[in-house]
């Protein structure tokens, strides 16, 4: 983009300054004399025709309008450490309730005085999901540091052994409850969903119908209901004394659920495979699996790293509404946080950190995605 | 079967759907020997040579490669594609791999190659392509006439007994179809088994022992460069040589 041109979008507009700002921040004036790079760069950017004038005066108004009673509410008048009293007589946001209320949202009805070990379970996941996005780490040992990982998480969070009480799984709630729910649903999800889209594919009839309808069938009805059936209807399909955990019967369905929408995206990425690669690795009489594994699915997969981590953390919103079927996830506990009477009129500032809770982890899936979406392609740069 | 004939084709009929790619079509074709396959575009050519390595399935007639014959059955499928490689119109290299990934990946899963080893003979292949220096980048990063050498040094690593080249050169810039029709002929000089649709005249009047011209999924006229070119028989091939002579 020439430093002379127009743009009448914002999106242009960020896009100049983006991509060329050395060029649209310098102005030469008659003379050989260079404008102060901020002003120049408005008056070229912000204010070079009418309608951008216009446009940029209205956005002034409205942050104006805006922010200061914003910042205002959420920091100024805010009360950080006061009672409950305080926060009544004071105009800004009440965060005592968080201070006051943060082991029952983070943790839910885990028995009070066993709450380091939820915590320390949480810590070691979130360390261990950190240690497996770093790529210097995929080695064959990181198997089994996710497998002792599990075995710790499993005796922390139930206990019975090494002295530790025994905590039942419907006691369990809060953060642990969102994290190994999504987590977990993800990575059963992942591989489930890459064998969906291929059966989808199948040249064999029956494998093809089996997928298609399993995947149309669970695309085609709410989550609810799927947790639903999988809660309620499923144990009903069970040979009488057998039982399966509510929490596993949940994972299931979010699971198959996830699965369902992840063969969608996944799909995408087969067909974008130019036949010539079937072809080739045929011709160099490669079998169907290592034609699939060596050749379709790595190049497949990185085509559709966009959509499949949309699903990811869509899993990990969607893992909210296991509170239906009557367990604690993060934003049940928080709801419940606010049942308290004394603390009742602050609900706002609970549910406002609870979200902050789940961006914080979707906004980080969201930038790994980003890192390895330009890792993965590296190989098309030229 | 006769005498040390590699490939034998026997009435090979193929249809997609109602149209009638090939007719009847028959063909031997000796140990060592150099076959271009030429004809107007539609005329079957490609459709015949990608039957050969069962890339195409042919509904009638028999195929037999190197004394096997080619039916559903996969074992036999899997024994005759090892034994011939063949090189694209597109090239088809894997763009996720480096080269030498590409030329080492089939040997490693197909035969059960050391990495080491077919490492070593991968890059014996490179030089002779004239390309060693690019074994570490990607396809991507190469020119047209580069993949394409790569991807015969590709076929090589399988130690095929027969090639097959699908217009190999019709994709390339002019001035990079000499890099990759020297390397053919230098394959050729070895003693190679070749079947290339082409239509580099050039290139088939000085390697082929037989040249076959196709029309409407049908041979029309086989035999050697000389009668081809000087004395050709039907009207059909006539025409054809006087459309591509021309210019």
């Amino acid at each position: 983009m020439s430093k002379d041109s127009t743009p009448h979008s914002t999106a242009a507009l960020a896009a100049s300054f983006e991509e060329e700002p050395s060029q649209a921040s310098v102005t030469s004036l008659p003379g050989g004399v260079t404008a102060l790079k901020p002003f120049g760069w408005a008056k070229n950017n912000l204010f070079n025709t009418k309608l951008n004038t216009v446009l940029t005066l209205l956005c002034c108004a409205i942050l104006w309008f805006a922010v200061p009673p914003m910042v205002n509410w959420l920091v100024v008048n805010a009360v950080w450490l006061g009672t409950s009293d305080e926060c009544r007589a004071a105009a800004g946001a009440c965060w005592s309730i968080i201070v006051v209320k943060h082991r029952l949202i983070f943790f839910g009805t885990y028995p009070f005085d066993e709450q380091w070990r939820p915590f320390l379970a949480c810590a070691l996941f979130v360390a261990m999901l950190g240690v497996s996005g770093v790529r210097a780490f995929w080695r064959p040992w990181l198997a089994g540091a996710w497998a002792l990982v599990l075995v710790a998480m499993g005796v922390l969070m139930w206990g019975g052994v090494f002295g530790l009480t025994h905590v039942p799984n419907d006691k369990w709630g809060g953060l642990p409850i969102t994290l190994m729910l999504s987590v977990f649903a993800i990575t059963l999800a992942f591989p489930l969903s890459i064998l969906l889209a291929l059966g989808r594919q199948s040249s064999l009839p029956a494998i093809r119908s089996l997928c298609v309808g399993f995947i149309e069938l669970m695309r085609g009805v709410p989550l609810v209901s799927v947790l639903f059936m999988a809660s309620v209807m499923f144990p009903l399909f069970l040979p009488e004394g057998v039982t399966i955990d509510k929490l596993l019967r949940a994972l299931a369905g979010l699971t198959l659920f996830t699965a369902a929408y992840l063969a969608e995206a996944v799909r995408g990425g087969l067909q974008a495979i130019p036949k010539g690669q079937y072809e080739a690795a045929d011709a160099l009489s490669l079998s169907y699996w290592q034609k699939t594994t060596l050749i379709i699915l790595p190049q497949a997969l990185r085509m559709v790293i966009p959509p499949i981590v949309n699903q990811f953390i869509s899993c990990f919103k969607d893992t909210s509404l296991v509170t239906i079927v009557g367990l604690y996830d993060l934003l049940t506990a928080a709801t419940v946080a606010t049942t308290d009477p004394e603390w009742r009129p602050f609900f706002a500032e609970v549910y406002v950190f609870a979200g902050l809770m789940f961006w914080i982890f979707c906004f980080s899936m969201s930038r790994y995605s980003q890192w390895l979406e330009r890792m993965a392609n590296r190989y098309n740069r030229r | 079967m006769s005498e040390n004939a590699v490939i034998e084709l026997r009435k090979v009929g193929k249809w997609y759907n109602s149209y009638h790619a090939l007719r009847d079509v028959s063909l031997t074709i000796r140990k060592g020997e150099k076959v271009v396959v030429c004809g107007p575009s539609g005329s079957g050519k490609s459709t015949m040579i990608r039957c050969i390595n069962r890339l195409e399935a042919h509904q009638t007639g028999h195929i037999i490669v190197n004394g096997t014959e080619l039916t559903d059955d996969v074992k036999a499928i899997e024994k005759i594609r090892k034994q011939v490689g063949m090189v694209f119109q597109n090239f088809n290299l894997f763009p996720h791999l480096t080269v030498l990934q590409n030329l080492t990946l089939a040997p490693i899963w197909v035969r059960g190659m050391a990495k080491s080893e077919i490492e070593e003979i991968a890059m014996m292949y490179l030089r002779r392509v004239r390309i060693p220096d690019q074994a570490h980048k990607f396809p991507g990063q190469l020119s047209g006439g580069q993949q394409q050498r790569v991807a015969i040094a590709r076929a090589l690593c399988m130690r095929p007994e027969i090639m097959l080249f699908d217009e190999p050169t019709s994709a390339l810039d002019p001035e990079m179809v000499k890099e990759v029709l020297d390397v053919m002929i230098e394959l050729a000089d070895e003693g190679m088994t070749m079947v290339c649709v082409t239509h580099e005249m050039g290139f088939a009047r000085s390697v082929a022992d037989s040249i076959i011209f196709m029309a409407e999924g049908t041979i029309i006229e086989s035999g050697s460069p000389a009668q081809f070119f000087e004395n050709p028989k039907s009207e059909r091939t006539r025409q054809f040589l006087g459309q591509i002579l021309e210019h």
